[in-house]
């Protein structure tokens, strides 16, 4: 039978496979899901989706970065103007308290992977206490916006810009000329993007805080220190991606006209 | 038995259901709404799709009721309005973007690549969750009165004239949007990841390449109409002035944003059908897929042009002349994928050994159905001819071209063709042929003089029309009640061998796939031992060797 020998070895391969899937089943750690066939395979399979889901969050901003592209070209004087409202000291100090986060957040992966516990709980509340700095300073900022009317749709005033010394503190800092009536108007399209960026950079930065509470809890009981690190690495990942959505802001928001 | 004699199924009276399956390993409905298994969601999946599918469908019901005569008199004209928006809405967000991936590709993709599940159980129930929030939201949309801007939310008219319920509704597209993501990273992950030892990108099959194509625009397409829903939200209700023209906002950004992700959508919704059609094809002709890399490619080539042609929405909204130009001429482009692909599947059938059990007559009807389809979407990238016909009824037939008589077919093709596997049970056949059949004739009296209205001027979204369209429409209604006979002759038949059908066993259409190589129902781990690929996928000559030594096997153990 010349189908015969094809049989043998093939029964041998199958009982070879049956080994090799059973043996290691004892010696897996408790985090490795029954669906992986190794906690690298774990580690990578995860690792990949959580950049998948950061190009997820960079079509979403995107979005709104092409709309501030287009305004922005069509009515630049407005967006000079509007950009003038907006304080650069507090806008700076959050800048630095969000890279100082991220530095902060680095440092806990390099805990949670060389199994510091208290070093991980450390970094992870610091990192939750400069992100609440950050939405503390942001709510001051947008209390300033409310009190001007500068929120769009929400009694929304064009003094500002139509007439430039009505406003003496930011008149006496970057002597605006009046713009126009049709110009002012396009301010508020300014301050949407203004509210809709920052709000929606804001709204990922809550959610962020949300989870290193989270975090903080589990950190204290030992859970990222014993080998199973992708967690606090995604999350970091997250972490970094909310602040470089921040650089972006900053620099197209407050930043405008400070070549000229 | 060589490759080109007609195959004989095999004997399906010795089988028997396995005692331990994914549906019995565990009990009790707890057991179902907390489960990881990618085999239990997709039969949740296919559950609730359904349910949104006959809504959406007794809504086209009754469209095609009012428009049976020219008067209004069946609703009034703002009811007739949130009818076809709702219909809309439910079939495009909760029936057709999820139909196909959601259920067969959840089920399948796993089992094809030879892994235990996809790689983000949890994220793949999540996803469920988040389609089953959107639904009802949707469904509470409908309850409380509904929404009448069409699904495309069109500003100013979402954001500053309708008093209707856009914002629950842009909810629901929004968190079925975040559902639709998780799905869509889940395969791209699992298919990246989690491919048995031997299962090369080209191994694997083309339901899986068409799947991964898919997954793509899901990721990179759903998220800007995420924040284009947002801003619309905000707008509404904030009053930010970003699509408002009265403080210096566009409303054309919004199309552009809008159909940055709904036309990629449309392959969203066809490509997984396509990879359907692939798998039945080559079963029932018992060929290897006619040129296999070609039809790989050209799903990602799909994907990719379908990025780029957006704009063909907005020929008549005042975009640029040379914009207009531009994307003429890479809708044109689309056409050759999609031409590779139906040229490649007629190539297979040539002298292939055809039989034609029900998927493969679904998958006959999508062919030739998916052609008219697409050819009629040639007319209407050509700028001249886009603008007679937008906004008539050759659009509405044009896609439901595409969507019901491609989209909808691939749908019944797959579930018919991999019933079995799902269930362990045959569907019964004779039934199910007339079903497709009556699919067939119904789905073409409904939609094509619709085409034949489109080019004589009828425009759409009216509840009225003039008298001297009224024979056409009585034939689309007519057709429209037939196709309703056919949708839902399938769910009593196939409810019933539930209990009643033929006991299927492993692999009763003799195909290729790993997943037939396992038990059906599969065990919740998908197989016994880890598969090892070794052959190429569609390899019909390795499974007749590989069922020769079974048998020989069976000899020798008998002896």
């Amino acid at each position: 039978m010349p189908d015969s020998p094809l049989i043998a070895p093939k029964t041998d391969e199958v009982n070879y496979k049956a080994d090799s899937a059973d043996s290691p089943h004892d010696q897996h750690p408790a985090y490795l899901r029954h669906h992986f066939n190794s906690t690298d395979q774990q580690a990578d399979a995860t690792n990949f989706a959580m950049w998948l889901f950061l190009l997820t969050e960079v079509m979403f901003f995107g979005g709104l970065f092409t709309a501030y592209l287009i305004y922005r070209n069509w009515y630049y004087p407005a967006f000079v103007a509007g950009s003038h409202q907006l304080n650069v000291i507090w806008g700076t100090t959050n800048t630095v308290v969000l890279i100082l986060s991220s530095f902060t957040m680095a440092m806990g992966v390099w805990c949670a992977e060389t199994g510091r516990r208290k070093g991980l709980v450390l970094c992870l509340s610091l990192t939750f206490i400069l992100g609440l700095g950050f939405l503390g300073i942001k709510t001051i900022e947008y209390s300033e916006k409310i009190e001007k009317h500068h929120v769009p749709g929400f009694h929304y005033s064009l003094s500002s810009f139509t007439d430039p010394a009505s406003d003496p503190e930011i008149f006496k800092e970057y002597h605006d000329k009046p713009l126009r009536a049709d110009m002012a108007r396009h301010t508020e399209v300014y301050f949407s993007l203004y509210f809709a960026m920052t709000g929606m950079h804001a709204l990922h930065m809550i959610i962020g805080i949300a989870i290193l509470a989270f975090m903080i809890v589990r950190a204290r009981a030992g859970a990222y220190t014993s080998g199973h690190v992708t967690f606090v690495e995604n999350f970091g990942l997250y972490w970094h991606f909310v602040d470089i959505v921040w650089i972006y802001l900053f620099a197209l928001l407050y930043l405008i006209s400070r070549h000229q | 038995m060589s490759a080109d004699t007609i195959v004989s199924l095999p004997d399906q009276s010795t089988a028997r259901i396995p005692k331990d399956n994914f549906i019995t390993r565990e009990n009790g409905l707890l057991s179902w709404l907390l489960t990881g298994d990618h085999k239990r969601i997709a039969i949740l999946y296919l559950i609730s799709l359904s349910f949104f599918f006959f809504i959406g469908g007794a809504l086209a019901g009754l469209i095609r009721l009012e428009l049976l005569t020219p008067q209004t008199d069946l609703m009034a004209t703002d009811t007739y309005n949130k009818v076809f928006t709702m219909h809309g809405v439910i079939m495009i967000f909760f029936f057709l973007v999820p139909s196909v991936p959601a259920t067969l590709g959840n089920f399948l993709i796993p089992m094809m690549i030879g892994a235990k599940d996809l790689a983000l159980p949890k994220i793949n129930l999540l996803s469920w969750y988040l389609y089953m929030a959107g639904g009802i939201l949707a469904i509470y949309t409908m309850a409380t009165g509904g929404v009448d801007t069409g699904w495309t939310f069109t500003t100013p008219l979402s954001t500053h004239y309708v008093n209707t319920n856009v914002l629950t509704t842009g909810l629901a597209v929004f968190v079925a949007g975040f559902s639709s993501i998780f799905t869509g990273l889940n395969f791209i992950v699992t298919i990246h990841k989690m491919r048995a030892p031997g299962m090369t990108w080209f191994r694997l099959p083309l339901f899986v390449w068409s799947h991964y194509a898919a997954s793509i625009l899901m990721v990179l397409a759903t998220p800007v109409v995420a924040i284009a829903i947002v801003l619309v939200a905000l707008e509404r209700t904030l009053g930010i002035g970003v699509f408002d023209p009265t403080k210096g906002g566009d409303p054309l950004l919004f199309q552009h944003l809008f159909w940055f992700y709904s036309h990629p959508a449309v392959y969203i919704m066809i490509l997984p059908g396509m990879g359907v059609i692939s798998e039945v094809i080559s079963t029932f002709s018992r060929k290897r897929v006619f040129g296999y890399t070609a039809v790989a490619f050209s799903s990602v080539a799909i994907a990719v042009f379908g990025f780029f042609v957006w704009a063909h929405h907005m020929f008549i909204m005042g975009i640029s002349n040379y914009a207009v130009l531009v994307f003429s001429l890479l809708t044109m482009l689309v056409a050759v994928p999609s031409a590779i692909k139906i040229f490649n599947w007629t190539f297979t059938l040539y002298k292939g050994s055809i039989t034609f059990e029900t998927p493969m007559l679904y998958a006959f009807g999508f062919l030739g159905l998916f052609t008219i389809g697409g050819m009629t979407g040639v007319f209407l990238g050509t700028s001249g001819t886009d603008i007679h016909l937008t906004e008539t009824y050759f659009i509405v037939a044009h896609f439901h071209f595409v969507m019901v008589g491609g989209m909808l077919m691939a749908f019944l093709a797959g579930l018919h063709f991999w019933w079995p596997k799902i269930t362990g049970r045959m569907y019964p056949e004779k039934i199910s042929q007339m079903a497709a059949v009556i699919t067939f004739v119904g789905f073409n009296l409904t939609f094509f003089p619709q085409f034949i209205l489109g080019t004589l001027g009828m425009p759409r979204r009216y509840a009225s029309y003039p008298p001297e369209f009224q024979v056409l429409n009585v034939f689309s209604t007519a057709g429209a009640t037939i196709l309703g006979v056919g949708y839902l002759l399938p769910v009593l038949y196939l409810l019933w061998s539930l209990k009643y059908g033929i006991i299927a066993g492993n692999n009763p259409w003799q195909a290729t796939g790993l997943e037939w190589q396992t038990q059906s129902p599969p065990l919740t781990e998908n197989f016994a031992v880890q598969p090892v690929m070794d052959h190429e996928a569609y390899d019909y000559a390795w499974l007749e060797r590989q069922q020769e030594a079974t048998k020989e096997e069976e000899v020798t153990s008998a002896g």
